[in-house]
């Protein structure tokens, strides 16, 4: 359970830092007074979304933390026989990296109002993505054709478990970059637009950061870190 | 939606980013809701629903327990399957519901002075999501086989063979489906709590001036947020151990001479997945039930909370510490017994911050002009049963201690008193404290306080009696205890009393529901403010609070949320929303 505890604990460092801004040495009772005086410790300038996304974001984090620490866990029992992965996995990769590029893109384009490169940027991150999750299927599919299925080993299981987890994230992602295409392409608010297209593009890199994660971890490269670190350590 | 059109009658500085929706039809204002508090009492209908068939489910526990051999219909599994789905039902799907669900979706909004959540659409479907669970839920009740007799934790590889009822039929699928809907649509509503304390507060409502309500609220649910997903986790493993025969849980094991195609896994995985999510859970369950006592306490007692600083500090302690005492419910699992030691040390220490709460709820009431309402009563009931429950906790925290009585009845004692009784006391006293402002009428006085000390004094009468069934030694999770040399004829008759008791103690929740439906339209005119309190939700133009909860200017917020009895004020509480200076002094009048 070592991963979920140093995930928590950086959210628990986050939240201190914020909590250490938000004046919690207060004496509330002796401060009635106008609420200019305090206008400093309302809301965030962010924009609400931003955060909501943001709280999502470390749920997804939270989630993938404690995939790999029950991988972990089950990786310590004798039965466990780690599979070759795929080359094309290298080549998904490649892909999700582009789509992520191609969504900075058009946050760049939407910060200068340029719509068409927007689309474009709009566009070429759907392809690419798309081109992953049909990448993914595809690695599936050459694995269950050399024989590691599913059930034949917890390794397997936990292969097809944690990609399957991230295409479905992938997948939700999609719904929120159509929705985005659709306003980019019938005129949206220019505003409106550039808080979406900030918001597909935060969801992907993320995202783009877990898979790397999870990659690291099923070619077995996570493991043998942690080893060096405690190596080190002791 | 099609038919809603954002507003533009409320002015931009206030509003922020929130974009008031506004319903055109029956359906959308009462049915489809994104309005908040439509939400709140539909998440707090549903769970009152899901909540009276597990209380049906204690009873014909009860009646087994009580008089064994009488009923012939409570078979072993039977009784395994009331045991899981009570536990299921009153932990997840109604205290969790009802507390974030329900009262986060009335009270947030309100008392941080906005105008709904920040997010209504995705507020709307967590509802939904949660109905749906729901639902799946009651239908393994009418699967074959029925639902699943796992007991609420589910542990592997029981909860998946052939013996245990459900395990091979439909009930274990159900149960992991429907808790994996729970944890998606909760994850909605709790996205839209939290960003809501964050960015929905209105001018001059700061940290430290939200009432203790918001933040025991506020971090139970990033708590539940962090937690969840572990039990997500721990769903979605055991569900394709099940459905598709992987092995993440599922050790080699040989059933009726017939060897599983399982092949070693490790059932220990699913314990520590389970209680990285199970230990918070109670914390979830007892931080806004912390934060609604102290409101209720200051309101009633005419009295500001005492140590307001240290309460906010030590729920965000008890919120941090949650996270790393959940080994102690494993201490009989067979790990390491230094893991063993450093559980048990966490799990004292947690006791500190809790002590400092109770401490501070005590001398909020000394020296306080103390009106004893409902409301009040239940919340001294809760300070009583939670100090009662809680030093039962310390006990079973040592693993010496824990381990002899593990398996047994005082086990029982120990989690109803402490998560059982003490936070639906709370749930109780707030549905009396706010019901006025969610219908505009009193509840019945006389029959509120039957069903208070009924409630209380026979809740003592089933949970206490238990501790010693448990220091005998006998067995918690037994359908039939008959033949054991432990059971003396006087257990027996305790058994037989507890039931009686228990009977009584439902009875009086019919009573509390009659109260609850005829004094919506029967009940005395509460006006706007009845307890003449001072947070927000009080000091709305009408009552009930209309769509938007303000009117045209949302509130500003001028000082904390418990100026009460200040000398030299003209009354004895001051609104958060009242401008204007009192010599800040507290020296007693």
């Amino acid at each position: 359970m070592s991963v979920i505890l140093v995930f928590l604990l950086v959210i628990a460092g986050f939240a201190g830092w914020w909590l250490s801004h938000q004046r919690l040495t207060a004496k509330p009772w002796l401060e009635q007074g106008l609420a200019g005086d305090f206008v400093g410790f309302d809301r965030s300038a962010l924009p609400t979304a931003k955060i909501g996304l943001g709280v999502f974001l470390a749920v997804v984090g939270c989630l993938f933390s404690l995939f790999t620490s029950a991988y972990f866990m089950r990786m310590g029992l004798p039965d466990w026989q780690p599979l070759p992965l795929p080359r094309l996995l290298w080549l998904n990769t490649g892909v999700l990296v582009l789509s992520s590029v191609a969504l900075q893109c058009a946050v760049a384009a939407a910060r200068k109002g340029q719509i068409d490169n927007v689309r474009l940027g709009l566009a070429t991150a759907g392809l690419t993505t798309l081109a992953f999750l049909v990448g993914q299927l595809m690695a599936w599919r050459q694995l269950t054709g050399d024989g590691y299925v599913l059930t034949s080993n917890p390794a397997n299981s936990f292969f097809y478990l944690i990609t399957g987890m991230h295409g479905l994230h992938i997948l939700g992602g999609l719904v929120g970059l159509g929705k985005t295409s659709i306003g980019a392409w019938n005129g949206a608010r220019p505003e409106r637009l550039r808080l979406s297209v900030e918001l597909c593009a935060m969801y992907w890199h993320f995202l783009l950061f877990v898979w790397l994660c999870i990659f690291a971890l099923l070619a077995g490269w996570a493991a043998t870190f942690i080893d060096i670190c405690q190596r080190l350590l002791t | 939606m099609v038919d809603v059109t954002p507003a533009d009658a409320v002015p931009p500085a206030e509003v922020g980013e929130v974009e008031l929706y506004h319903p055109h039809s029956w359906w959308t204002k009462y049915v489809f809701s994104q309005d908040a508090k439509v939400i709140a009492v539909q998440y707090s209908a549903t769970a009152t629903a899901i909540g009276l068939v597990a209380l049906v489910l204690s009873w014909l526990m009860r009646l087994q327990l009580g008089f064994p051999g009488t009923f012939d219909f409570i078979t072993p599994e039977a009784y395994y399957q009331f045991i899981t789905m009570h536990g299921m039902i009153m932990v997840i799907y109604l205290l969790t519901a009802l507390f974030l669900g329900g009262f986060g979706n009335y009270l947030i909004p309100l008392m941080v002075g906005a105008r709904d959540m920040v997010f209504p659409y995705v507020n709307m479907l967590s509802y939904w999501v949660y109905l749906l669970a729901v639902l799946v839920l009651v239908s393994s009740f009418f699967a074959p086989g029925g639902p699943t007799g796992a007991g609420w934790t589910l542990y592997p590889p029981q909860a998946i063979m052939t013996g245990t009822p459900g395990g091979q039929d439909w009930g274990i699928i159900l149960m992991l489906s429907s808790l994996i809907l729970f944890i998606i649509g909760f994850t909605m509503g709790g996205l839209n709590y939290v960003v809501t304390v964050l960015q929905g507060r209105t001018r001059g409502m700061t940290l430290m001036r939200l009432p203790l309500t918001v933040w025991g609220i506020f971090t139970a649910t990033v708590m539940a947020l962090l937690a969840f997903p572990a039990l997500f986790v721990a769903c979605v493993m055991m569900l394709l151990d099940r459905a598709l025969g992987t092995s993440f849980f599922m050790p080699a094991i040989v059933e009726m001479g017939q060897q599983l195609q399982h092949n070693g896994g490790s059932p220990i995985l699913f314990q520590h997945l389970f209680w990285f999510f199970g230990h918070p859970e109670v914390y979830i369950v007892a931080l806004p039930a912390f934060g609604i006592v102290s409101d209720l306490i200051s309101t009633h007692a005419r009295k500001n909370i005492f140590g307001y600083r240290m309460m906010v500090w030590a729920i965000i302690a008890i919120g941090a510490l949650s996270f790393v005492v959940w080994a102690h419910h494993m201490y009989v699992s067979g790990m390491n017994p230094y893991f063993g030691f450093f559980f048990a040390t966490t799990t004292l220490i947690i006791a500190v911050p809790t002590a400092i709460k109770v401490y501070n709820w005590v001398l909020t009431l000394w020296r306080g002009d103390i009106h004893l309402t409902i409301p009040m009563l239940f919340a001294l009931a809760f300070i009583v049963t939670f100090v009662n429950g809680g030093l039962t906790g310390l006990f079973l925290g040592n693993v010496v201690v824990d381990v002899p009585l593990s398996d047994t009845m005082f086990v029982v004692a120990h989690f109803h008193m402490v998560m059982g009784v003490a936070p639906i006391l709370v749930i109780f006293g707030a549905i009396y404290h706010w019901y006025p402002k969610v219908t505009g009428r009193m509840l019945d006085e006389t029959l509120g306080r039957f069903h208070f000390w009924v409630t209380f004094v026979g809740a003592y009468l089933i949970f206490f009696p238990m501790h010693y069934l448990g220091l005998m030694g006998v067995p918690r999770r037994y359908a039939e205890l008959t033949d054991m040399t432990i059971m003396t004829e006087s257990a027996h008759h305790l058994n037989s009393f507890i039931s009686i008791m228990a009977f009584i103690v439902g009875f009086a929740q019919m009573v509390f529901l009659f109260n609850l439906i005829w004094s919506i339209r029967h009940g005395r005119e509460a006006g706007g403010n009845p307890w003449r309190a001072t947070t927000l939700e009080w000091q709305t133009p009408e009552t009930p609070p209309a769509h938007g909860n303000f009117g045209k200017e949302l509130p500003i917020v001028y000082r904390w949320a418990y100026d009460y009895s200040v000398p030299g004020a003209k009354e004895d509480f001051i609104p958060q929303n009242v401008p204007g200076d009192f010599a800040p002094s507290r020296e007693p009048a």
